[in-house]
This record gives structure tokens, sequence and C-alpha cells, in this order.
């Protein structure tokens, strides 16, 4: 039974499958006029971000609220973090308040594993550094899921910046657990170290990458990338491994789009793809509302089944 | 008062001596090994038998950070001193990354004063190469020298500028002291915080390449070659390393180095859960290069085994990986794992052990100890080598815990350490 939900590398591929059928029974909810259930009344859900985010704050917030538990939200910028509290401090506080359920984002890989270490509730990884961000994952194997009615057996090709991406991680965990193929593409400088030893097939050049594909998962291309001098140019890179209609030409004639947003439109994703038929980007971030409300439910103490 | 050690297992690879016997000491110096030692047991006098014990010349670390100035919650004179000597070690060479550091005589003396009245084992500070350990300046070598600085070093600090480091060991060399490097180029290393490999690849932590090492360590022997200044390499690990050394030995560089019992009885994945206690500059490595490490030590190109003995508060490293610091604390345990990876397990024998552990770092430095010659020093370290005990940080004299060896269960116990004929450390005995 899971305890935390930290990474998808040590999440058992039967608590997977659970996560994802709950998700897909929880969407219903979300169609309901009267969004409120009150399955974890009483919960207190405090979200801790030490990185700005849309996207995923709001969505475990509603997740929750969805479901009755109560949240607060703390965010790095205006608490004790800027008075120079540890991050193990802030968390024991917390606890001591008597929150119920941690979710949390940091800049810094492992920080969801030493919190969690260290605290008797459930702690949900948002997002750690460059490590992990399992519910995105999850939100995209649901996605996927809908769309091709099963994970196994499909190829999904990741393009973009893998050294630096949770994303990347965690969808190669939780999609090869579940069955599928999973391609890396990237210029070779956004590779990390040993990537081959993965399980996992890499390559530098976008058509071969993407070619006989399910999925093609664009990743966003942070600017940092060309002050570090891994890239030479924005121009380069969306020559070379941007997702556009004319690339997509290679994969299966049904292959769907995803990116974990945001998009740089232009750059890693092209307008004429991004805004296609192919798209699903819009139904990732609805999914990822049932994601969480799953993920919250059974670290909450819900009943095996939904 | 004489103390006589009978019936010890004597080990003392200076000369050749490996053999069941006796040794007599007074409160200076050895004065014999003989096969009868009654002779000597007159007037006050201290038996201790040692049968079934090994009995060697005092352990010798050239590379222990003492914390002292500055640093005293991290460990001090006395805490880390107090840790040698339950480590078998009767003497430590303390790295200058204090604060203020090592880079003034009058610190060099105000440590040595410190050392005098609370220090338990012998203590040889090292000097900072450079002013403030910056990159530019040299420091003044001479008065260093004169202050008590058996050598100089950019440990934790390690000289970008090939210019500076040039200049350094010009400057070193003609005053006779050893350069001693940590060899890191720090534009390969940018917010790395473990090695570069499947397992940082894994962890989503940023890596130091095995090669940011090893173009230092080729830098550092061209220059030795070119300088002629004697140069000790600081914690080796990485196989390419130990290439390049083997290498620059052969083409008659002075050239000397040492590595740490971490670098071949762990690899990376030691770090795997963010443990923080497994986090150290160098980083450890593969089991490629633990095993070159070991091939390295027993061919000769690696002369030493130190510890690199780090401390660091319990809340220093309770925290995210990437922002711990560097470094574990090792004296208590470096024989024990050293004993227990190499010797136990057939890899080495016991005097080559001690030859790694005590009369080869004597020679890298030209320090006194690391024989059992008659009229050398009375500093003697005693061991159970059939002792199994489990590392407990919680019982280390060190102030602190970083160990990534808590848990172990080891062969080979430190029971006695003498230093100047006295026992400052006993255990059991």
């Amino acid at each position: 039974m899971l305890t935390d939900l930290i990474t998808l590398r040590e999440t058992e591929p039967e608590d997977i499958r659970l996560l994802l059928d709950t998700a897909q029974s929880f969407k219903e909810i979300l169609e309901r006029p009267v969004k409120k259930v009150p399955t974890l009344r009483g919960r207190q859900v405090v979200t801790l971000f030490y990185e700005a985010s849309t996207r995923t704050r709001v969505s475990f917030e509603n997740a929750a609220k969805i479901m009755s538990a109560d949240t607060t939200s703390v965010a790095a910028a205006s608490s004790s973090v800027q008075k120079g509290e540890s991050l193990l401090d802030t968390a024991r506080n917390l606890r001591a308040m008597r929150i119920d359920c941690l979710v949390m984002r940091h800049p810094q890989s492992g920080a969801a594993h030493l919190v969690a270490q260290a605290l008797d509730i459930p702690v949900v990884n948002a997002g750690d550094g460059m490590h992990e961000h399992p519910t995105q994952a999850l939100l995209d194997m649901l996605t996927i899921r809908q769309h091709k009615g099963r994970l196994e057996g499909l190829t999904v090709a990741i393009v973009g910046d893998i050294t630096h991406s949770r994303v990347a991680r965690s969808n190669l965990w939780g999609l090869t657990k579940m069955g599928a193929k999973v391609r890396f593409v990237a210029p070779a400088t956004l590779l990390p170290r040993d990537v081959h030893r993965l399980p996992v097939e890499v390559y530098t050049d976008l058509r071969k990458g993407i070619e006989g594909a399910d999925v093609v998962m664009a990743l966003r291309l942070q600017q940092e990338r060309m002050e570090r001098g891994l890239l030479p140019s924005l121009r380069e890179y969306s020559q070379r491994w941007g997702v556009n209609a004319k690339a997509l030409e290679v994969t299966k004639p049904d292959c769907i789009v995803m990116h974990p947003g945001p998009m740089n439109r232009g750059v890693e994703i092209a307008d004429d793809v991004a805004d296609s038929g192919r798209s699903v980007i819009l139904e990732q971030v609805t999914n990822g509302v049932a994601i969480r409300m799953a993920v919250l439910y059974h670290l909450l103490g819900g009943e095996a089944s939904a | 008062m004489r103390t006589i050690f009978r019936n010890a297992h004597v080990c003392d690879p200076s000369q050749g001596i490996d053999k069941i016997a006796d040794v007599v000491v007074d409160e200076v110096k050895v004065l014999a090994i003989t096969e009868d030692s009654t002779p000597y047991d007159v007037g006050s006098c201290e038996v201790i038998d040692c049968s079934g014990l090994v009995l060697t010349p005092g352990l010798i670390d050239l590379h222990v950070h003492l914390r002292e100035p500055g640093y005293e919650y991290k460990e001090d004179v006395a805490s880390g001193t107090a840790a040698a000597v339950a480590g078998g070690f009767s003497a430590v060479c303390c790295m200058p990354n204090t604060d203020p550091p090592l880079d003034e005589p009058s610190v060099i003396r105000g440590l040595l004063k410190r050392v005098e009245e609370v220090g338990v084992a012998r203590v040889y500070p090292v000097a900072a190469i450079t002013k403030g350990l910056q990159p530019e300046g040299l420091t003044e070598m001479a008065a260093l020298k004169e202050a008590g600085a058996v050598a100089v070093t950019d440990d934790a600090y390690p000289l970008q500028s090939a210019e500076v480091l040039r200049r350094g060991m010009e400057y070193a060399a003609q005053l006779g002291l050893t350069v001693m490097t940590h060899c890191e180029d720090k534009s390969l290393t940018r917010d790395a915080c473990m090695n570069e490999g499947l397992t940082a690849t894994i962890m989503g932590l940023r890596g130091m390449p095995s090669v940011a090492e090893e173009v230092q360590v080729a830098r550092n022997c061209l220059m030795s070659l070119y300088t002629g200044c004697r140069l000790h390499i600081l914690h080796v690990s990485t196989a390419g390393a130990v290439r390049i050394i083997r290498w620059a030995k052969e083409k008659g560089a002075p050239v000397t180095a040492e590595t740490c019992p971490h670098y071949f009885a762990l690899t990376d994945e030691a770090c795997m859960g963010y443990n923080t206690s497994a986090k150290m500059n160098p980083p450890l490595r593969t089991q490629q290069d633990c095993d070159a490490i070991i091939e390295g030590l027993l061919d000769g190109t690696i002369d030493a085994i130190a510890t690199d003995h780090a401390p660091h508060a319990s809340h220093e490293k309770a925290q995210e990986f990437a922002l711990a610091p560097f470094g574990i604390v090792g004296l208590e345990t470096a024989f024990a794992v050293s004993y227990t990876e190499l010797v136990s397990t057939g890899k080495m024998s016991l005097s080559a052990l001690v030859d790694k552990m005590s009369c080869q770092p004597a020679k890298v430095l030209a320090l006194p100890g690391g024989t059992l010659r008659p009229g050398s020093p009375a500093d003697i370290s005693l061991f159970d080598p059939n002792r199994k005990w489990t590392v407990r940080a919680g019982e280390f004299r060190s102030k602190s815990r970083n160990t990534p060896f808590e848990g172990w269960e080891l062969r080979g116990k430190p029971v006695l350490t003498m230093v100047g004929g006295r026992a400052v450390y006993r255990h059991g005995m």
C-alpha cells in the first residue's frame, strides 16, 4: 500500500495501475455541475511550493477541495524559508500543526525524499529538481491510455531537455513498468551521462527518434540552457528538435502529441501541432486533477477500490 | 617509564619485520625489538601482553581536517586528535581550510600551541599555498615552514590557474616543501555534487565527471616534471588518475599519491536515497575505479592511504543532497575498513597495509615515525586483527557523525595507541 508518492521508480506497477483506474473513475466527478464529494472531509492538505507553479499547484488544491479536504498553501517566497529555516524544520513545524498530508515542490532533487523520511504523514512529490514528478507522469499515462486504450506495447518518444527533466524520468519509469517502450530524443548536450544504461532507446536525431511512435511528448526548453553553453541557439534547436507537423509525418498516423507545460511555442513545439487535433495537451491538464484526487484518496486512507 | 610489549605480532615494513617478538620503548623512543625482553624488565616498567595482537609503527594520516581554528562546532584539536588515536593514528597532517586559514605563521603557531595544550596525537600542519586559499598571491612559505608547516596545499580550493600552480611549485621546491594538490577542474564540476554517471542520472543530480579530476592530475604531474617540485596528489578516486600517476612516476616525476578507504570500499551507489553521509569531493566513483585504485595501491602507484577526515555537524548534513557540505569522517574507521576490505579478502598483505598507512606517509613528507627502528619515536599502534565490531557513529570520539560506514561490521580494532611513549588510547587493554 502506498504511504508516500515520491518516485515512480520505486512505485509498484500494481499501485500505478490502481491510481490510474481510480483517477479514471473520478473523472466523472469533474463533469458534474456540483464538483464536491465528502471523501476527505476534515483532512488537512498543505501544499508547500519552493518553485513557481500554476498547473500543478492549482491542480492539487482543486483535487483536495473537490474531495472536501481543507487546503493551505505555503509559498517559500513568503514563508520562514526567507529567514533561513531549513527544509526539515519547516516540514516538522507544519506537521506539528497536525496536518494530514504534505504536497511539495522543490528545486533540489531528493527534497521530497528527505521530508518523507522525517514525517509520519503522507508526502507527495510535486516535482523535485531534476529527479521526478510522479503525478505528471501518471496524468500523462492516463491521457495516453484514454486515447490508445492501453499502455502496453506503445512507443512513446520524449523529445527535449532530458538531462534536466523530472518529467522524462518519471515517465520513463512509469511507462516501462506498464509495458510501453520509451525513447529519449535530444541533442547530445541535453542527454545525461550513462542514459544508455537505462531501459530506454536514445536518439539525437528527431526523425529517427519519433519514427513509428504512438506518442510524442515535447519537453520545455529553458533559456538557461543557452546561457550555460549547452546549445548554440533557440533557432538551431527549434529547427532540429522542434516538434512540428512536418516532423510528425514519420510517426504512426494516429500519433498524439503531449506537453507537460508551460509551452514555448515556436521552440520545442510548433503552433501547427500544439493547436492541432493531435494535441492532447489540455486533456492532460484535466486528467491532472483526476490523478491528484486519486493520489490523495489512496494516501489519506481510501479503500483499495474506488 | 619503560613499556614492554610482549609476544606481539610485530609488523614493521620499514625493516621488513613481520614476526612474533617483544618491543621495548621508553618515554621517547623505541629501544629494541627482541626475542627476549627480560633484560629490559627492570625498575619501573609496564609489561603489556600482546598475544594475538598486531603491533605496528603508529599510523600516520596525511590528510585530516581538524577544523580548528574557526569551525570548532565540527571538530577541534582535542576531539580530532582523540579520534585519531582511537583509530590507531599517532600523527595527522591537518589541512589549512580553517577560519582563519593556515596561511600565516601566527596561525600555525597558534594551532601548534593548542596541540601542545589539548592534543593527544602529533599534528603536522599543512599550510595554504596561496593567501586565504584564494586564486592569487603565494603565501610566505619560508616563514610558514619555520613556524612548523610540513607542506603546502590547495586542498578544498583547487588551483585553476596553471600559472599560479607553476610559481607555487617553483617557490615550494626551493624550500624543500612538497605541494599537495586537490585535483579538480572546476569548470567541469559547476553545481555538481556526486559522481557523474548512471546513479546521478537516476537521482537527477549534477555529476562531477571523472575527467574533471584527471585533467588536473595530468596537468599537475606535468608541472611537477617541469618544475622538479615534489607533488603529492590528494585523494585519488578514478582509474584514469591512477594510470596518469603511474605514467608520471615512470617518467621520473617526483610524484606521490594517496587514496582513502571510501574510494576502494564504496561506489557512487552509496549515495542512493540521497545519503549525504556518502557525499564527498572527489565523489565516490564506480566499481572499475575501486578496482583500479586497489591495483594502484598494490603496484605502488598509490603510496598511501589517508582519510580526508572531514567532520560536519549533523544539521549541515541533514539537508537537500546538493546543499549539504562535502566530506565524511574517517579517522575511527580507516584502519578497520582497509583491513576488512583489503587484508581479510586476501587482496593485500597486512604488512603492505601497514606500509600504506604508516611507513609511506612518513616518507611522503619526511615525517618522524613510520618505523620501529631503535631510536625512532615511541609511536606505536596495537590492533586486534580478529576483533569484529560494528560501526556506531554515536560512539565516535570525533564531534561529527558523518560516516557512510554506519552499521558496517568490520574486522580489526585498534586497542592501544602510544604517542611518544605514552599510551594515549586504550580499548580493553
